[in-house]
C-alpha cells in the first residue's frame, strides 16, 4: 500500500477582489471576473515567494506527521514560479525543515501540474523502496500581465504531501494514478520573460478539457469505478468555471466538488491548486471516503489519482490551521498595494 | 551580505537553532560557544537546540525610514519575541497591522524572504514572526 502519510497547506493572507481589478481596467460590469467565477484571489506579501510558501506548507505537514524530517529521503517541488532559474527551491526547503543532507531533492516544472508530477515521482520512489518517505510540494506565486485575463485569477498558495508505504501510517491510500500527456502549446513563458503568454480560448477545449476529461475517464476505466462511487472530487481550477463544467461533463455532482473548489475565493494557485483542494477535502474526509483527483498543466498534461481514506485518519492530528482557516484568515488590499507587493510598479530611482 | 556569511548563519535563520547550556540549563539565541552566565564552566557543555518558533510579543515598533531594500514593505513592524524556551529574538513582525498588534500576543515564526544581495544575487531567507492562524 502506498499513499499519503501527512499533508499541509499554506495560503498568503492578502486578498484582492476581482471587482477591484475590474475597476482599475475599466471593466465596470465586472464581466471578466463573473465569467471566470472568481470573486477574489490570494496575493503574496512582498517577502513571500514559492520557497517561503513551500516551507510553510511542509512545516504544517511535518507538524502533523509521526514521521519527522529524518524519514524524508526525497523532496520534490513543483512550480512554474521557482525563485531561481538555476538553483533548486528544494534544497532551501529541505534545509529549512531539517531534512538535509541525507536525501535527494529536485525542482519540477510542468505549468500547473508540477505538484502532481512530484507526487507521482514520490510514489515511484517509495514503492521501489529507494526512500522511506518522500515530500511532494506544489507551490506557486503566479503572475498575470497587468490587465490580462490571467490577472483576475493568478494567485499564490502551496500544499505539501508526505508520501509513504504501509510501514508508515497512511491516512489516504492512493489506489491508482494515470496520466494523459500531449504537446499542446496553450500557455507558456519563455526564459527571461516576466509574464506568461497564452493562446486565449485555445486554453479551453483542446487543452484543459481534452486532457482533464480524457485523463479522468482513463482513471475511471483503470479503477473500474463510476463517478458516483466517490464522496469527493477535485479538478485543476484555473478559474471557478472550468472545473465545474468538466465535473458536470464527467458526471460528478456539485456536492462532490464543492469542498475542493477554492478558485472562487483564492483564485488559481497553479501548482498548488488541485493539491490545496485535496487538502481541504482531507480536512473533512472520514475513513472510507473515496476521493477523485485530476490535475492539469498547460503544455499539456493531466495526472489523476484515486484515493481511499484509511482508518488511520481517525487518529491523525488534523491540527489547525485547516485550509478553511487559511481561506478565512484574509486581509483585503487595493490594486495599488497589490501592484506594489507584486513588483508591477517600475521603481526606477526610488528615494523613499 | 556575502554568500559565505549568509550560508554560515543558515541554521539560525532558517531553523532558529540556538544553544543550551548543559551546566545551568540556560537557552540562548543565536548559537554561542560559551554560556553567558556560567562562562568557562560551560566549556564543552553547550549543545545545539532547535527552538519551536512559538512565543510572546514583548515589545514592538513601526519603522518608517527603511534600508534601501525594504522600500516595498515600509512602513513595517519590528518586535522582540520571547520564545517559549526563554530566549528573546528581535525580528520583523508580518501579516499584522499596527492596530492589530498587542504586547503579550502569541506569535509564531514564519519563513520569509529577508532580502537579496542584488537583483541577480542570492536571495536571503530567514525567520520573521506572524500571528497564529487558528479557527
Amino acid at each position: 500500500m502506498v499513499g499519503i502519510v501527512s499533508y499541509g497547506a499554506w495560503i498568503p493572507r492578502y486578498r484582492i477582489t476581482t471587482e477591484e481589478i475590474s475597476r482599475v481596467w475599466g471593466k465596470e460590469d465586472n464581466s471578466v471576473a463573473k465569467g471566470l467565477n472568481v470573486q477574489e484571489k490570494s496575493v503574496p506579501g512582498p517577502d513571500e515567494d514559492t520557497t517561503t510558501l513551500s516551507v510553510e506548507a511542509a512545516r504544517q505537514a511535518l507538524r502533523r506527521s509521526d514521521r519527522g524530517p529524518d524519514a524524508l529521503g526525497a523532496i520534490y517541488i513543483g512550480s512554474e514560479s521557482h525563485v531561481y532559474a538555476v538553483k533548486p527551491t528544494a534544497t532551501i526547503v529541505a534545509e529549512a525543515i531539517g531534512a538535509s543532507p541525507r536525501m535527494t531533492a529536485a525542482d519540477f516544472e510542468f505549468a500547473c501540474k508540477a505538484g502532481t508530477a512530484a507526487i507521482q515521482s514520490s510514489l515511484g520512489m517509495v514503492s521501489s523502496g529507494m526512500v522511506d518517505t518522500a515530500l511532494a510540494i506544489g507551490a506557486d506565486t503566479s503572475q498575470g500581465a497587468p490587465g490580462d485575463a490571467l490577472e483576475y485569477a493568478a494567485s499564490a498558495g502551496a500544499a505539501a504531501f508526505q508520501i509513504g508505504t504501509d510501514d508508515d501510517d497512511i491516512i489516504a491510500e492512493i489506489d491508482h494514478t494515470v496520466s494523459y500527456t500531449t504537446d499542446t502549446p496553450d500557455f507558456w513563458r519563455r526564459e527571461g520573460e516576466k509574464y506568461p503568454s497564452h493562446a486565449a480560448r485555445f486554453t479551453g477545449e483542446p487543452a484543459y478539457y481534452r486532457h482533464t476529461l480524457n485523463c479522468s475517464n482513463q482513471l475511471l476505466e483503470e479503477a473500474g469505478t463510476e463517478p458516483e462511487d466517490y464522496d469527493y472530487a477535485v479538478f485543476h481550477q484555473p478559474n471557478g468555471k472550468f472545473p465545474v463544467r468538466a465535473a458536470k461533463q464527467l458526471g460528478f455532482s456539485d456536492k462532490q466538488t464543492e469542498t475542493g473548489l477554492l478558485a472562487p475565493v483564492i483564485g488559481n494557485t497553479y501548482s498548488g491548486a488541485v493539491l490545496i483542494g485535496l487538502s481541504a477535502i482531507l480536512d473533512v474526509a472520514r475513513p472510507g471516503s473515496r476521493i477523485f483527483v485530476c490535475g492539469y498543466g498547460s503544455g499539456a498534461g493531466s495526472d489523476a489519482f484515486d484515493l481511499t481514506v484509511t482508518e488511520e485518519m481517525a487518529d491523525y492530528r488534523r491540527s489547525s490551521p485547516t485550509v478553511r482557516d487559511l481561506v478565512d484568515d484574509r486581509k483585503e488590499i487595493d490594486y495599488a498595494t497589490y501592484a506594489k507587493f507584486r513588483g508591477k510598479i517600475d521603481e526606477g530611482e526610488v528615494t523613499a | 551580505m556575502q554568500v559565505p556569511r549568509y550560508w554560515r548563519e543558515q541554521s539560525e535563520r532558517y531553523k532558529l537553532v540556538g544553544s543550551k547550556c548543559n551546566n545551568c540549563g540556560l537557552r540562548v539565541f543565536p548559537r554561542r560557544s560559551l554560556c553567558p552566565d556560567c562562562r568557562h564552566e560551560s566549556q564543552g557543555q553547550m549543545e545545539e537546540v532547535r527552538f519551536e518558533g512559538t512565543g510572546e510579543l514583548v515589545t514592538w515598533t513601526r519603522v518608517h525610514e527603511a534600508l534601501s531594500d525594504r522600500e516595498l514593505e515600509t512602513p513595517y513592524l519590528m518586535g522582540i519575541v520571547e520564545l517559549d524556551e526563554g530566549p528573546r529574538v528581535t525580528a520583523q513582525i508580518v501579516d499584522l497591522d499596527p492596530e492589530e498588534v498587542e504586547i503579550g500576543m502569541e506569535l509564531e515564526s514564519r519563513f520569509r524572504k529577508l532580502g537579496e544581495a542584488s537583483e541577480s544575487g542570492v536571495v536571503h531567507y530567514g525567520y520573521k514572526f506572524g500571528p497564529v492562524v487558528s479557527d
